[in-house]
């Protein structure tokens, strides 16, 4: 019987836009995974010739941070918490008050701005660890210490341009930079007192 | 217009996606929670940067490894000064156009004790991988 045999239907009309679905969904849920975190720049490594050469630094141009074993915190001579580390930076970096136990104020040459303005540019923050200090402790210090630049960066902007410092030009931002640059060293690691 | 291989053609790139994102992944060794910061910066580049994982071995693997803090690199772990060959050879297989940008972040678990952490920084100093991220989470203020 030459009759064709009709084919049964399926609809598949929305099998495209089920894939589409999963489509977008692994494409969004993959580029989630961005990676973010602090950023920083590593010193380079110490030269064999110029190991006990070290750069001398002002004491009043030192914040020194210590973080022990046990997750105490020692900002300069005076026992701190967490909280403390903020304000305390702020205050070293900025010398409002010409203090002569704060970071020394020099004109800097700001080739923008096309005159001099008051700057600790020799100031030194130094975070010192014991190798039992917890990392989560560590990163909370570290990001309160960027988030005092960054407040202080802003304060400028706003001050100097009339406008948060996330909207200056690239000029602008330079500018401001030299203003605060951020000098936070990674010390040496050096053993104190360690549990036995 | 005959639009019937559509669905086809879509889930080609379904598992084209499928297979790029699950092999860049790495199975994890370690338990890491990583640590909350406010002033966190996205990764510039995922392709120029290694990973670099510290913690705990997984509940899977305590009871062959212990407890004690672990480097993982790839697949496996690794010790401290292992950490160089790691690097060296990561770059070295990057295009010489990401060569400058070359970052390693670190996921590390934020109990892990700073000793652990200073020696791979200091072994990463020695590689000449000076940018380093501190991976963590956005905190909410």
């Amino acid at each position: 019987m030459g009759k064709k045999r009709k084919m049964p239907g399926l609809n598949t009309s929305s099998t495209a836009d089920i894939s589409f679905m999963l489509l977008i969904f692994f494409l969004t849920t993959t580029s989630m995974d961005t990676d973010a975190g602090l950023a920083r720049t590593l010193p380079k490594p110490p030269e064999d010739d110029q190991k006990n050469n070290e750069m001398k630094v002002k004491e009043r141009n030192i914040l020194n941070i210590r973080i022990n074993k046990d997750n105490y915190l020692l900002i300069g001579n005076d026992y701190a918490t967490p909280e403390d580390v903020k304000e305390r930076a702020k205050e070293f970096i900025k010398n409002e008050k010409n203090d002569p136990n704060l970071p020394e104020l020099l004109p800097t040459k700001i080739k923008y701005l096309g005159r001099s303005i008051l700057t600790t540019s020799q100031h030194v923050i130094s975070v010192q660890t014991d190798r039992g200090t917890d990392y989560g402790v560590y990163i909370i210090v570290q990001d309160a210490l960027i988030q005092a630049y960054n407040e202080l960066r802003d304060e400028f902007a706003r001050a100097e341009f009339h406008h948060p410092y996330e909207f200056c030009s690239d000029d602008e931002k330079a500018a401001i930079r030299e203003v605060y640059p951020q000098k936070i060293s990674e010390a040496e690691p050096k053993k104190y007192g360690q549990a036995l | 217009m005959n639009t019937s291989s559509l669905p086809d053609l879509i889930f080609t790139i379904l598992f084209f996606f499928m297979m790029v994102t699950s092999m860049r992944e790495v199975t994890m060794m370690v338990k890491v929670q990583k640590p909350q910061a406010s002033q966190i910066e996205k990764l510039a580049r995922k392709s120029c940067t290694s990973f670099i994982y510290i913690g705990q071995p997984t509940d899977m693997l305590r009871g062959q490894y212990g407890s004690g803090t672990r480097i993982q690199l790839n697949d496996r772990y690794a010790e401290s000064n292992e950490v160089y060959d790691f690097v060296m050879a990561d770059r070295a297989s990057m295009a010489e156009s990401d060569k400058p940008f070359y970052t390693v972040s670190l996921k590390v678990d934020h109990h892990t004790p700073m000793g652990v952490i200073t020696d791979v920084k200091q072994v990463l100093r020695k590689a000449y991988a000076l940018k380093i991220v501190y991976s963590s989470d956005k905190r909410k203020q």
